[in-house]
């Protein structure tokens, strides 16, 4: 299975490249077919879009932390979203609907996986580049032409979509239900059916790279974790993408050429229309369908990320490397099979309610494989605290706390009183928003060195992971108990619950507003080092955090085709680090064992005899490239 | 619950007060120490290790006081049978799941703490251990087991069919209010409705063609009896909507096109909640809980829970849509107009036209 599938690089391929090595301005920033400039795009794409989401979440916090705000500061900004002082309750509904747009597809599945995809895949695996780079390209230029569509909804009279991220039909087939059902959700449609084609073009290039593109050595049981995670990703993301697809297609079906997949037995606006046999309960099926492999598919390599991060900086291996990928395999099968429990209480068969529960919770076993698997880890280690440790250190808190109430709101009996209300809302923030930002944080930070060729403000890095976790915790963390309170979520207030509930958590919520005010404010700390340090940054040295893993063998300076010279080949896995004997704390994968006589076991000096036959495919390896 | 909180939280406070002092100092010594260049760490290392530990202590503290401040609202009193057990449930598996917080939580922040570099240190090197694997897969599995077990019994209860004495009771979203129809004093039957027969009286498009309908009566607020299982019958007009009574822990959407039902049995009667409260304005509300446009938000209307035979009352003194509106006896058809006389009061019945008045009773036995 050692393939070879790579690159090329003989003297000759390289003598090639060069000659075309001087890119315009044009192919080399913006048309770039290069994986590393891709990721850049996507990584700042997706930071510039963590602002608008961001900030979008700061002004409904204001509705909701201080309700009797006079609000007419941001007419500026909001325009006639600002009524009397206060803001439009539609505009309310938009926010929170494009907040989760934004930051579930926009930050979290683009920023994440597009970045640390496209950039980690060639450069850990050993590959000059992505299977195809013109292909690569187009995903991230469809992803930039769904930003700008959704962007732009932002601005239009009647608003952006509405209807909760989700949009549920009928609400949002129907123009006469709310204004943000009209444009705004054609918008909205068509940017996710061309965010869809750039996360299709992206993940198939990702899965044929994993597959094909390994240097020679890199066998599958030798691939460091976050390829592994990127490579369930894509698989999931290519299977249940097309879903949404289907989705969204029937929904403009049924908004434009008046057909009634979702659509029966409708009287709205003083007139009954013809519509009649659909199911609005099907577009939920299709929608969760995707849905829920979605929490992976932004988990998962932030989950990844962290794998390495932790045991790059604990100095140590990574405790159970096998069963972090099988619970990772088992994450992937199970995220299919349970989709149904966000919808135990839409009128679906109760016994399809039963059946739910149990796969649900199954896939809490893999999940806790996995927490304990990461404190381990750092048993007996010999920690370093990066700013990225800090990051993936905190990841791993918030997947715990997050995921812990997973197991009460996936029994249905239970999820009876807390489906909808700020339970979940604290439940899903954590465990699937603040864990995989982290794991973008962390991501950034560790691998800053290799984008940019420049090193990071660790001060800056230290006061921005406190600030944040703590100001995480102090958000979400009180928002469980507003949900046992019984406050539904997408409440524009909570006047009509009456019996004095509301009042009982005025503070609560003002502190909540005030923490997430706080949070967002700190990360312009992030901002000014990212940005900084990409122009004034320190030099990065060759392997600052003595890592194992081959990005950090090629040139600091990425070059087209990541390697002057041959690709390196892999001898080993990828997390030999304080290996008994070894006088260096870390051995990189492109040491041979023949080379450490002194720490090999006793199993690892019958490799020796492999290294021959590994060398021996490099002119396969580099034939790949050559045709 | 409440006190395991407090314990764990003493002892860990106790705990992190130890390790804060003793770090203190030696972080102090590693600080003056010679700052080596070729050290992977800088002075910030002892210090964020620290800082786990203060967080660990701190969000111990800030996440019990929380909890106990603001226990008095969460899970309001339940106030039907099936709410008294998931509540119950609900508190075990917190109970568990607090347990696994508290725990993987604190070894999380104090193994960095604790495994912190230190120069001169080799980490272990550690890859892999079968059993402890095998434990830790096998722990979880059986206390989910456990959970799913029990909770997939309380479900399988909850959404048993209803019992036949159920009192019927349809409930209705629209944007943006509630529509409730009773099946009536004389059939508990709720008759048919359609959406195409709606117009500005018939909100809900009643089917007079169907002799159900000629008892049921609709109200803008919702009466339930007391300790009687209720059926509601749940539907929607124009988009999603979901009922939600918070202190009977009932909660089931609205789907246009598709009824849906929920049943359950109240036990606590409005007074007794004004009662146990202390709040004499008490009043149990039916909220929307399923994103529905502008006025989702205030989409509320008020349920009163009565004695049975406070409800019996209530609801004899109620008077069926078609007393309200005799004009809808045009719209029944000519066998059952009979039948439906008997809901047109005298008045209405006198100004009514000779030919309704002329489908006598007598014709109407011969008719059945």
């Amino acid at each position: 299975m050692a393939t070879a599938t790579l690159h090329a690089t003989d003297s000759h391929a390289h003598e090639h490249e060069h000659e075309h090595h001087e890119l315009g301005f044009v192919q080399k920033y913006i048309f770039s077919e290069d994986h590393k400039t891709i990721a850049k795009q996507y990584l700042i794409s997706g930071i510039i879009w963590a602002f608008f989401g961001g900030a979008m979440s700061i002004i409904f916090r204001l509705q909701l932390g201080f309700p009797n705000m006079d609000l007419t500061w941001l007419k500026p900004v909001l325009g006639q979203w600002i009524v009397e002082g206060k803001l439009e309750k539609e505009f309310y509904l938009a926010l929170v609907t494009m907040h989760g747009t934004v930051m579930v597809f926009f930050v979290l599945t683009a920023g994440l996986s597009g970045t640390f995809s496209n950039f980690l895949i060639p450069l850990q695996i050993g590959a000059r580049d992505m299977a195809s780079g013109f292909i690569n390209m187009l995903s991230y230029w469809f992803f930039f032409l769904a930003s700008v569509i959704m962007f732009s909804s932002l601005f239009i009279e009647t608003g952006p979509a509405s209807g909760g991220w989700v949009i549920y039909p009928p609400l949002s087939a129907l123009p006469q239900a709310m204004p943000g059902s009209g444009l705004g959700m054609t918008l909205w449609l068509t940017s996710m059916a061309l965010f869809i084609v750039s996360q299709l073009m992206g993940g198939i290039n990702y899965i044929c790279t994993v597959i094909n593109l390994r240097t020679r050595g890199m066998s599958f049981t030798k691939l460091p974790l976050t390829i592994w995670a990127f490579f369930f990703t894509a698989i999931l993301g290519l299977l249940s993408f097309p879903v949404l697809l289907s989705a969204a297609l029937l929904l403009i079906f049924d908004r434009s050429f008046g057909t009634s997949f979702y659509l029966s037995e409708i009287y709205i606006g003083g007139e009954a229309l013809p519509n009649i046999g659909g199911s609005a309960i099907l577009y939920q099926h299709l929608f969760w369908f995707l849905g829920h492999p979605e929490v992976y598919i932004v988990l998962l390599p932030a989950l990844g990320i962290t794998s390495e991060i932790i045991a790059t900086n604990s100095r140590k291996p990574i405790f159970g490397y096998r069963a972090m990928i099988g619970s990772m395999m088992g994450i992937t099968c199970l995220a299919f099979i349970v989709w149904a429990h966000h919808m135990f209480v839409t009128g679906m068969n109760p016994f399809l309610g039963s059946v739910f529960m149990f796969l649900t919770l199954i896939i809490a076993v893999p999940s806790a494989v996995k927490a304990f698997n990461y404190i381990t880890t750092l048993w007996k280690g010999n920690l370093i605290f990066t700013p990225a440790m800090l990051f993936s250190i905190g990841l791993v808190s918030l997947f715990i706390s997050g995921g812990l109430t997973g197991i009460i709101l996936g029994n249905s009996a239970l999820d009876i009183n807390l489906h909808d209300t700020y339970f979940v809302v604290a439940h899903f923030h954590l465990v699937m928003g603040a864990a995989s930002f982290f794991g973008l944080m962390a991501g950034v930070y560790h691998w800053f060195p290799k984008l940019f060729g420049k090193m990071m403000n660790k001060n800056a890095g230290y006061i921005h992971f406190w600030l944040t976790f703590v100001g995480v915790y102090c958000v979400f963390f009180p928002m469980h108990y507003i949900g046992l309170a019984g406050f539904p979520r997408r409440y524009y207030s909570f006047t009509a619950l009456g019996n004095g509930r509301m009042e009982a958590f005025v503070d609560m919520n003002m502190f909540i507003s005030i923490a997430a005010i706080l949070t967002f404010l700190a990360q312009a700390i992030f901002a000014v080092n990212f940005f900084y340090s990409i122009f004034k940054g320190k030099r990065a040295p060759q392997n600052p955090w003595n890592s194992n893993t081959l990005e950090w063998t090629a040139p600091i300076d990425g070059i087209h085709g990541n390697w002057e010279g041959e690709i390196p080949a892999v001898y080993r896995w990828p997390y030999d680090y304080s290996k008994p004997g070894s006088a260096v704390d870390f051995i990189p994968q492109n040491v041979p064992y023949s080379a450490t006589l002194e720490s090999n076991f006793p199993e690892e000096n019958e490799e020796i005899a492999k290294e021959k036959e590994i060398e021996g495919l490099l002119d396969t390896q580099n034939s790949v490239y050559n045709h | 619950m409440t006190y395991l909180i407090g314990l764990l939280s003493v002892v860990f406070l106790a705990l992190a007060i130890m390790i804060v002092n003793k770090s203190m100092a030696l972080s102090k010594g590693i600080q003056g120490a010679e700052q080596d260049s070729e050290s992977p760490v800088d002075g910030a290392n002892n210090i964020n290790a620290i800082g786990f530990i203060v967080f660990l202590v701190l969000g111990s503290i800030g996440a019990a006081w929380s909890f106990l401040y603001s226990k008095p609202d969460l899970l309001p009193v339940a106030a039907s049978d099936h709410g008294l057990i998931t509540d119950k449930m609900f508190w075990i598996s917190m109970g568990v799941i607090t347990f696994a917080f508290f725990v993987t939580n604190a070894l999380l922040f104090i193994f960095p703490f604790v495994y912190r570099y230190k120069k001169g240190n080799v980490a272990t090197f550690y890859p892999v251990n079968h059993k402890l694997e095998l434990i830790w897969t096998v722990i979880p599995a059986i206390v989910m087991a456990v959970l799913v077990f029990t909770g997939w019994r309380t479900w399988r209860d909850i959404t048993a069919q209803a019992p036949d004495n159920a009192v019927v009771i349809e409930v209705t979203g629209h944007q943006f209010g509630w529509y409730v129809r009773y099946s009536g004093n004389d059939d508990n039957k709720l008759g048919n409705n359609n959406y195409k027969l709606i117009d500005d009286t018939n909100s809900l498009g009643i089917d007079y063609t169907d002799e159900k309908s000629f008892d049921d009566f609709t109200a803008n607020e919702m009466h339930l009896p007391k300790g009687v299982p209720v059926l509601l019958k749940i539907k929607a007009q124009d988009v999603l909507h979901s009922v939600y009574l918070p202190y009977q822990r009932v909660k089931m959407d609205a789907v246009p096109g598709m009824p849906t039902k929920f049943w359950f049995v109240p036990n606590k009667s409005t007074d007794e909640m004004r009662y146990i409260t202390g709040n004499p304005e008490f009043n149990y509300k039916l909220n929307c809980t399923e994103i529905c446009g502008r006025g989702h938000f205030g989409m509320a209307i008020t349920v009163f829970v009565d004695e049975p035979e406070e409800y019996a009352a209530w609801c004899k003194q109620q008077k069926p849509f078609l007393t309200q509106n005799p004009d809808f006896l045009a719209k029944v058809p000519e066998k059952l107009k009979s039948k439906a006389q008997k809901y047109i009061e005298a008045p209405a019945a006198q100004s009514d036209s000779t030919q309704a008045s002329g489908a006598t009773p007598a014709a109407s036995t011969s008719l059945r």
